[in-house]
Formats: C-alpha cells, sequence, structure tokens
C-alpha cells in the first residue's frame, strides 16, 4: 500500500515510515499541508495518515476540503488531541477513522484494513500461492472448493507466511506480529494459531512445514 | 435538568423576592383597607349625624315658627310634623323642650338645654345621655314677640341614636365587606403583579438554563432596567468564564499534544528498533520499555479524558442522543482494536430507537473506557457483549452493559473499583486503571444515572452497566 | 259574651273590687275593678277567694294586667291564655286610659303587662323609657304599621264608625262621607238637633285621639264640629252609652264610635242600629300592649304579648271577645281605612299647651255656650 503520512513532527514522522516500510509499505512524508497537496497532485495514495496540528494549518479543515473536493482517498486521522471533545468531530468531518498517539503499529494496520475493507477492498491485497489465495483485506481465504473468512490472527500470521512462501519465520517473528507488547504469551501460544491455520489449509496444496528448531515456513505441493 | 440541578444546588435559597414583593403588597393592601373602612366608618358616623343633625335642626325650627305672643305670654301650637317627622326614619324616643325666660313652656322639664348665645343663633347640638339612652339634641333659640324686649325661647328637640346607629352599623358592615373584598382583590392581584415583576427574570434564567455546556455567549435578553446591571455582571462572568474554560481546554488540549507526540515518537522508534533486534535479552528489554510507554500513555490518556469528563459534567448538554447508534458506532470504532486479540464485540440492540438527553461525547467516551477496559481484560479469542435494553423494574431507565469473559473481580471489590485510580486487585499485570471505570460513573451521573458493576459469576468476567435515563 | 266563661267563672275568683288608695302593690292610682284568676293548674288545697286575693303567694305569682278593656272583652282572652298556659294565674286590673298612665309613668306601679286603647299614652309610655323591649317570631310577624320600637306592640284594629238609627234616617240618604254628613245636618237642623252623640274629648281619652286624628286629617273635620255644636250635640264618655242611646232612639247618629263595641251591641240585640264606615277616611285605633320596664314576671307577659299579637290565628276566639285582630288584609281591602300611626307624631296631642289650644278650639266649636 502507498500511504501518504501528513505529520509535521520530523522523528515521529520518520518512525512511522520506517516501521511501515518495514512491513513492505511505501510511505511518502509531508510535514505540511501545503506539501501534502502537492504530493496528492503528484501521486495516488491508498491511504492518508493526517495528524492534525500542523504548523500551516489546522488538519480538519484540510480534511473538510478533500472532502469537498471529492477526494474519496481514506484518511486515518493521528491525534493527540483529547478523545472526549475531537472524536465526533473527525468523524463528522469525514476521517474514516481515528488513532490516538502513542499507537501499536497492529492497531493501525488494522484500522488501515477496516477502514480500506469499508471502503471495497483492492485487487493489490490478494496474494495466491499453490491454488490458494489470501484476501488481506477482506480477510478471507479462498482454497478453490471454498471460501474461508479468518479471524484476525490467523489472517495476520497467513499474511506473513504468504508474502514469503518457503521462508522460515522463527516463532519470535511471528510472535511479534501476532502478539502486543502488552500480552505476555509464551512462544508455544503460536502452535496454537499455527493448528489452525493447517487446519484451514486442509485439502489444498499449501502447507506449513515445521522446521525443527529454526520455526515454520509455507511450502508448495509436494 | 432542573431536578438534578436542585439536589446539587449549591445555592442556599434566603428568602425569595417574591414572597417578599407578595407580602409587602399586601402589608400595604391591608393597611389600604384598614384606612378605608375607617374612612368609611367616620364618614358614615358623620353623615349619619349630619343627617339626624338636620332632621333635628328642622324640627325644632318648625316648633320655633309655631310660636305665638298673645296675651302677653308666649304660646305654641305645636305642629304635628314637628315630632312626626322624627319617626319617620327610624323609631327613635324623642324629647322636646320648649323653655321661655328660663319657664320651661311644655315638654319634658328636665331635659338638659344647651345655652345658646343669643348673639350667635345658630342651633347647638349636643349628644348627652337622657333617661337611659344616648341622645342628640339641638337647642334653638328665637326671640318672640314684638317691642324692646322680645322674650328669649329656647326650642330643644332630642332623639336617641338607635336609627342612626343602625345606618351606621349598615355602612359599617357595608365598608367592612368592601375592605374585605378589596383586601381579596388586592391579594390575588398582588400575587400576579409578584409574578408578572419577577417574570424577566424567569424568562432570563429561562435563557440560561436552557443554554448548552459551551454557550457561553453574553445574554442578549431585553431585560428591565433594574436587572441590567445583573445582567451586565452575569455577561461579564461568562466572558471570565469562558477565557477560563478555554485555557483549560487548551490546557488540556496542549498537555496532551505535549505528553503523547513525544510518546508515539519514543514507542514507534522502539517498535522499528525491536524488530531489528535479534538477540532475546535485548527485545525483551525493549518490549518492557515499550510496555512503560503504553502503560504512561494510557494513564496519561484517561487523566486527559478525565479532566475533560470532568469540566463537562458540570454543565451538561442536553442534546437528544440515539443511544443505539451511538453504541453501534462506537462498537464499529473498537472492533479493530478487539480484533487484535481475536475478540469479538457483539452487539445486542433493541429494534426501536433508544432516545435520551445527554451529552454525546461524554456517552460515548464512557463506553469507550468500559470497553477498553473489557478488551484489556478479556483474554483472546473470547466475545464482548454489548447489550442495550429497558431496565427491569424502572420505567423510563435503559441498562448500557457490557459484559467479558475476562477473570472478572473475584467478588471482592466492587465498590473501590470505580473510585479513581483504583484498579481491580488482580489486573495489576494489564496496563491500565480503575479511572476509566471512574469516567464512566461519573458520565451516568452526570446524566442522573449510575454504574452497575457485577460479575457474570465468579471467575466467568465482569459486567459493566451504565444505566441512564431515558427520554 | 261573658256568659260563655259562665262554668269558670265560677271557680274563678270573683274580686271585682275597687282598690283605694294604700292597697295592693302599693299603687296610688284609682282602679276601676279588679279580678284575679288563678292558674287552672294551681294545687287543689288552694282555697277560692274572694274579693283581692289575700294570698300573697298567689298574687305575687300572678301577671299583674293593667288594662283598658273591661271583662266582657278581656275575659274570654284570658281564659283562652290560661288554656294553653294553666300554670299562668292573671290578675287583671281594669282603669281608665288616664288612670293607667299616671299608674306607670307617674307612680311606679307594678304591672307585667300594660293594654290599652289609648295609643298616644302607650306611646308615650314607650319613648318615656317606661316600657322594655321584647322580639319574637310573633311580633315580628305584625306588619310594620302595628308595633313600635319593640316596645309597643297593636292587637286589634278598631275603627271609629259613624253609628245611626234606621228610623230616625227614614226618607232621607245615609251620608257617606264627612262633607255629605255636614251637608245633611245642615239641611235637616229640626230633625237631628239634640239628637246626635260624640265623645266629650275633654273627659275621653279615645275621644280625643279621635278628634285630634280627624282633626288632622280632613278640614271638614272643625265643620262638622261648628254644625254638630249648633245642632247641640250630646256629648258622651263612653262608646257604649252612645250604643245604647241609638239603640233606644234617643240620638238618630253618634260620631266616632268605636266600631268593636258597636258591632258587638248590634251582634247583641239592638235592631235598627246601622253602623256606617266613611269612604273619605276611617281612622282605625290599635289597640296595645306593652311590658312596662318594670314587669316582675317578664316570661308570662312575653307569654301574653306573643298570644295578643297572634290572635288572628284564633277567630273563635277573636269573636268572642268582640276584639277585631290586626288584620292587614282588612286594611288593604278598604283603601279608607287609616291605622292610627304609632310614634312620635302621637306625643304631638299630649302636649299640654298643644291639648289647652284644641280643646279651646274644640270647646268653642261644640259648646258654643
Amino acid at each position: 500500500m502507498r500511504f501518504l503520512l501528513i505529520e509535521d513532527n520530523e522523528r515521529l514522522a520518520s518512525a512511522i515510515a520506517e516501521r511501515l516500510r518495514l512491513d513492505g509499505h511505501a510511505v511518502d512524508h509531508a510535514t505540511t499541508l501545503s506539501a501534502a497537496r502537492e504530493c496528492l497532485d503528484a501521486a495516488a495514495f491508498d491511504l492518508i495518515l493526517l495528524d492534525i496540528m500542523l504548523p500551516d494549518g489546522d488538519g480538519r479543515q484540510f480534511l473538510a476540503g478533500q472532502r469537498r473536493a471529492r477526494n474519496a482517498i481514506p484518511v486515518i486521522v493521528i491525534t493527540a488531541r483529547s478523545a472526549v471533545s475531537d472524536r465526533v468531530s473527525l468523524l463528522d468531518l469525514g476521517a474514516d477513522d481515528y488513532i490516538t498517539k502513542p499507537f501499536e503499529f497492529s492497531e493501525l494496520e488494522a484500522r488501515c484494513r477496516a477502514v480500506l475493507r469499508r471502503r471495497g477492498g483492492s485487487a493489490a491485497n490478494q496474494t495466491s500461492f499453490a491454488g490458494v489465495t489470501l484476501d488481506a483485506t477482506r480477510g478471507s481465504l479462498n482454497t478453490g472448493r471454498r471460501i474461508e473468512t479468518l479471524r484476525n490472527r490467523e489472517l495476520r500470521l497467513l499474511e506473513v507466511l504468504f508474502n514469503a512462501p518457503g521462508q522460515v519465520f522463527s516463532k519470535a517473528q511471528l510472535m511479534d506480529r501476532l502478539f502486543s507488547f502488552s500480552e505476555d504469551v509464551s512462544e508455544n501460544a503460536i502452535e496454537v494459531y499455527i493448528a489452525r491455520l493447517r487446519k484451514r489449509l486442509g485439502g489444498t496444496d499449501a502447507r506449513i512445514e515445521t522446521v525443527r528448531g529454526l520455526g515454520y515456513r509455507l511450502v508448495g505441493p509436494r | 435538568m432542573s431536578g438534578r440541578r436542585n439536589e446539587t444546588s449549591a445555592t442556599t435559597a434566603r428568602g425569595s423576592i417574591r414572597r417578599q414583593l407578595f407580602v409587602q403588597l399586601l402589608a400595604v393592601a391591608a393597611i389600604l383597607s384598614l384606612a378605608f373602612f375607617l374612612i368609611v366608618r367616620e364618614v358614615a358616623g358623620r353623615v349619619a349625624e349630619a343627617t339626624q343633625d338636620d332632621i333635628l335642626a328642622a324640627s325644632a325650627t318648625s316648633i320655633a315658627d309655631s310660636l305665638r305672643f298673645e296675651g302677653g305670654e308666649v304660646t305654641l301650637d305645636l305642629p304635628y310634623s314637628a315630632l312626626s317627622m322624627l319617626g319617620t326614619i327610624n323609631e327613635d324616643r324623642v324629647f322636646y323642650r320648649i323653655v321661655a325666660d328660663g319657664r320651661t313652656l311644655t315638654g319634658y322639664d328636665d331635659l338638659p338645654q344647651a345655652r345658646p348665645s343669643a348673639t350667635a343663633p345658630r342651633p347647638q347640638f349636643a349628644t348627652f345621655d337622657y333617661r337611659g339612652d344616648r341622645v342628640r339634641a339641638v337647642t334653638l333659640l328665637r326671640p318672640v314677640g314684638s317691642g324692646s324686649t322680645p322674650v328669649q325661647v329656647a326650642v330643644s328637640v332630642a332623639q336617641t341614636r338607635l336609627g342612626m346607629a343602625a345606618i351606621s352599623a349598615r355602612i359599617t358592615s357595608i365598608a367592612t365587606a368592601i375592605g374585605v373584598g378589596f383586601f381579596v382583590v388586592a391579594t390575588a392581584l398582588s400575587l400576579l403583579a409578584a409574578r408578572s415583576a419577577l417574570s424577566p427574570l424567569a424568562r432570563m434564567t429561562l435563557s440560561v438554563t436552557r443554554r448548552g455546556p459551551a454557550d457561553l455567549r453574553p445574554l442578549r435578553t431585553a431585560a428591565p432596567r433594574e436587572l441590567v446591571p445583573f445582567v451586565d455582571a452575569l455577561n461579564g462572568f461568562m466572558a471570565r468564564l469562558r477565557t477560563a474554560l478555554g485555557q483549560s481546554e487548551d490546557f488540556i488540549t496542549e498537555a496532551a499534544h505535549r505528553v503523547r507526540t513525544p510518546l508515539a515518537t519514543l514507542r514507534a522508534q522502539a517498535e522499528v528498533t525491536y524488530r531489528k533486534l535479534e538477540r532475546p535479552e535485548h527485545r525483551q528489554a525493549l518490549r518492557e520499555m515499550i510496555r512503560a510507554i503504553d502503560e504512561s500513555a494510557r494513564s496519561a490518556g484517561q487523566m486527559l479524558d478525565h479532566a475533560m469528563v470532568t469540566l463537562r459534567t458540570d454543565s451538561v448538554a442536553h442534546e437528544t442522543v440515539r443511544l443505539d447508534e451511538l453504541v453501534r458506532e462506537t462498537c464499529d470504532r473498537f472492533a479493530p482494536t478487539a480484533g487484535l486479540k481475536d475478540i469479538e464485540i457483539v452487539t445486542e440492540l433493541p429494534p426501536a430507537p433508544v432516545v435520551l438527553a445527554g451529552d454525546r461525547i461524554l456517552l460515548q467516551n464512557a463506553l469507550h473506557n468500559v470497553l477498553d477496559n473489557a478488551v484489556k481484560y478479556s483474554p483472546a479469542d473470547s466475545t464482548i457483549t454489548v447489550r442495550l435494553s429497558a431496565e427491569p423494574g424502572a420505567p423510563r431507565r435503559v441498562r448500557l452493559s457490557v459484559a467479558d469473559q475476562g477473570r472478572g473481580f473475584d467478588g471482592r471489590d466492587l465498590k473501590q473499583l470505580t473510585r479513581r485510580f483504583s484498579r481491580g486487585s488482580n489486573v495489576g499485570d494489564i496496563v491500565g486503571s480503575g479511572l476509566g471505570l471512574t469516567i464512566a460513573d461519573e458520565v451516568a451521573r452526570a446524566h442522573g444515572g449510575h454504574l452497575d458493576i457485577s460479575e457474570n459469576s465468579p471467575g466467568a468476567g465482569a459486567c459493566i452497566a451504565l444505566v441512564l435515563p431515558s427520554a | 259574651m261573658h256568659r260563655a266563661c259562665l262554668a269558670i267563672c265560677l271557680n274563678a275568683v270573683l274580686a271585682v273590687a275597687c282598690v283605694l288608695a294604700g292597697t295592693g302593690a302599693g299603687a296610688a292610682f284609682e282602679a276601676e275593678a279588679r279580678k284575679f284568676y288563678p292558674a287552672p293548674n294551681a294545687p287543689p288545697g288552694a282555697p277560692a277567694q274572694t274579693g283581692a286575693p289575700a294570698a300573697p303567694d298567689a298574687a305575687g305569682r300572678a301577671l299583674r294586667i293593667i288594662s283598658t278593656a273591661d271583662l266582657d272583652a278581656f275575659e274570654p282572652i284570658i281564659l283562652g291564655f290560661q288554656a294553653e298556659n294553666p300554670d299562668i294565674a292573671v290578675d287583671y286590673t281594669i282603669a281608665s286610659t288616664s288612670q293607667l298612665m299616671r299608674a306607670i309613668h307617674d307612680e311606679g306601679a307594678v304591672f307585667d303587662l300594660a293594654i290599652s286603647s289609648a295609643m298616644d299614652l302607650q306611646t308615650k309610655l314607650a319613648n318615656d323609657g317606661f316600657a322594655q323591649a321584647y322580639r319574637s317570631g310573633a311580633t315580628d310577624a305584625l306588619p310594620q304599621w302595628a308595633r313600635w320600637r319593640n316596645q309597643v306592640f297593636a292587637f286589634t284594629q278598631e275603627p271609629a264608625v259613624l253609628i245611626l238609627s234606621e228610623s230616625a234616617f227614614a226618607g232621607i240618604a245615609i251620608p257617606r262621607n264627612r262633607e255629605e254628613l255636614i251637608a245633611l245636618l245642615r239641611d235637616n237642623p229640626a230633625r237631628f238637633r239634640g239628637r246626635i252623640g260624640t265623645y266629650d274629648v275633654r273627659v275621653s281619652g279615645f275621644g280625643y285621639l279621635m278628634a285630634t286624628q280627624d282633626s288632622r286629617n280632613a278640614e271638614a273635620y272643625w265643620r262638622l264640629m261648628e254644625v254638630m255644636g249648633r245642632l247641640e250635640a250630646r256629648l258622651y264618655c263612653c262608646s257604649g252609652d252612645m250604643i245604647r242611646d241609638v239603640a233606644d232612639g234617643r240620638l238618630a247618629l253618634a260620631y266616632n264610635v268605636l266600631g268593636s263595641y258597636a258591632s258587638a251591641r248590634i251582634a247583641e240585640n239592638a235592631p235598627g242600629v246601622r253602623i256606617v264606615q266613611l269612604n273619605d277616611f276611617v281612622n282605625v285605633m290599635l289597640r296595645t300592649v306593652t311590658i312596662p320596664a318594670g314587669a316582675r314576671h317578664v316570661d308570662s307577659a312575653h307569654k301574653m304579648v306573643d298570644f295578643l299579637v297572634t290572635l288572628g290565628q284564633r277567630p273563635e276566639l277573636a269573636a268572642r271577645s268582640g276584639l277585631p285582630p290586626i288584620d292587614d288584609r282588612v286594611l288593604r281591602a278598604n283603601n279608607a281605612m287609616r291605622p292610627i300611626r304609632l310614634g312620635p307624631g302621637l306625643l304631638v296631642y299630649l302636649d299640654s299647651q298643644k291639648r289647652r289650644n284644641f280643646l279651646r278650639s274644640w270647646t268653642s266649636s261644640l259648646v258654643q255656650e
């Protein structure tokens, strides 16, 4: 996905951008509203991440302007403000969602996905492997014979595996994707989800293989 | 609003202008009624007396006119009308006496006679007791006879005052009736006057109380001259309050920004770093750091939320809120967060709209905090049920409950849960605080409801319910 | 009428006696007669009394009435009253109007009731403070003209009438008013000379009252007196004597006779006597009762007043006494009937100067010595 991040705090912006790039997203960064408008004129974006306190104006006015201009790019507002006073008006002004600073990236990701899903999804988010298609936006798995709706963690786990078939992921790596930092879970917890996914993929050519001592990988037909 | 206002009104009423006004008007009416009564009685008495005096004088005059001087002595042919006229109005006793040259010619010779001066031959009136009754008497001096030494004849006619007393009693009773009637009417009018005099005040009060909490514009109601200083003072006060509130909100907003943006930066950087680290002990250290960031961010957030809630609950807006829509929307917004832990939020809403008068933002925030708690304390792969229903056994009340499948409270300190900063004793390992419940509780109270905390069954999850009055 | 009570009279103490000065209840006036009616419920042991009641107890408890009405008229009323109030004894003293006045007004004699045909004197009693007030449903039911100050209560209405002998008027029209009477007398001096009777107002209180009221009401009065004087009218003290003389044919007519007595006598045994109510006006005398200020048996007096003023409700008793009770309807039926008004106006003719003047005029008109 291609994000436009509009955030005046350079350090925060670069941290967010780097983090998103780690997950394979493209991120353009604008520190002012005018820069953001230039970016929007120059390229197409899947999603805008918008801070509302900007040096050359209020993000909410930018938002309202975008909506008046019938620019339909989904917007998630990143706010530092008190939720009590801001949430409603942000939604009223046409933001698709908001997230309060600081945030966990997995939550941002989930919200982005939810926003895109509400907006009707995009084909770019479909990944196929061994006759099985994963639609990350819809959270569904098409085995060719049936379409399975995945639970959130199943989806995220499968997404990691589908993005790099054959690559071995350690349990720790997978857990990073699955559990928040606030959860204290043992590495064995991942086995539960692996077991569920194997069940879902049952009868297809795609398999999750245990690489003893190293982790798991997605493999095709033998 | 008024009901709750009265409960919490900090102002003790001392006296009432309306009562004071009413009492003063009443006192004036009473004084006027009394004055009217006394004046009418006095005038009636005088008129009755004057009437009697006139008749007495006429009687005495007609007697005097019948005096003759014949054969060297005074004679008298008492006219029938002289006495009969005295009996026309009433049944008073009548006495008369005619004295010529100090000798009683005829009549009641013991009737006291005033001695009118010959120079002022006006009738002399007197009131005295005679033969067991109070009488009014007139004495008239009339010279009779010709020549150089006419005989001075004194004619006295007296009459008891029964009829006069009856007339003045009748007038007095009419005066009393009119006085009482006047007083009654004045009482009613005083009530009306007191009410209408204070109606501008009531109108102003209404226009102030009808306002939303954020409406601190100056009062533009046309006020009577006497109230202009008060309105000016009120407007001045509102202007100061507006500034102060604006400053408070700005401060909270600014504080949130100052705290959250660096934390967000820190967290983002930490997460990026975390992803790059390989060694488990480094990763563990960073995890701890991120958790600390999360905890402080959440605490700061809740404190700021709480500050804002406190600011708003002082004057809850009473807009019409579709509670069912609000619940659905809030739950939808929360679903991605819950989804991270594979927690499903199930909403059970009644088919009909649920409407109440309240503050949307506060209600949303309360539900948000309760949901936030529920998600934090729920295990992965569980369900949170948000149910909106009529409160059983309490008409015009709705129950908005959030039930999770977490550990509950072990049945111990439900009361303490809502106390600020208190935490469930068994949730020390999860970032969060009892402030969320405190916020929900304050919002419920500000809407005239309460927070109901229970356990589904021991160890089978908590159920937090906002019980609110519906419109 | 007195016959009707004969049986009772047997038991009653007939005490017609001349009460001399210094006897009785300290009265100094002269009474004409006195009769004691013991209470019908009195203990049987009480001996019958003759003459003045010797038993001081009985007399002391009795209702003492001083009255100008003779027993013929009043005994039925007393007995009727006692039939209703059997516990009350009645001590009935008959006096002339002037005697009554003197007894109450001047001498302070103790009586419980004063009944008189002299309205002027009764009015003076009340005016001068010798009467006490009383109100009851019965007295309030009286017409306004029949009471004064709640002290003087009228219980009869007795018109002053002209009575004439039918034989003396044979062949000539019976006069309908005073003008016709004057004309008749002028035109027929021979027929009427010495045969006209009227009150001697110098001695009769009732005659004086009627004469003064006549003089007040009609200019014709003095002309009538002149004519009567020229025809050598005969003067009487009492209505009864005039009626008797008309019945006997000694008089052709009598003027200002008390109608009640006349009708009673005619109903008895006087054919050929005719009563004429003149149509210009008829003075109506009211017989009145007062309760003297010094009354001792006030309760009994109240009962008697109530009994008297409601006489109209006992027509049979009224007929027996010959006293026409107060009846407003009778007056309304005849416009000429004028009840003499109670009130201070009546005091005028009691004035000594006035009386002297009136009597002088009257004497010069009628006596013509």
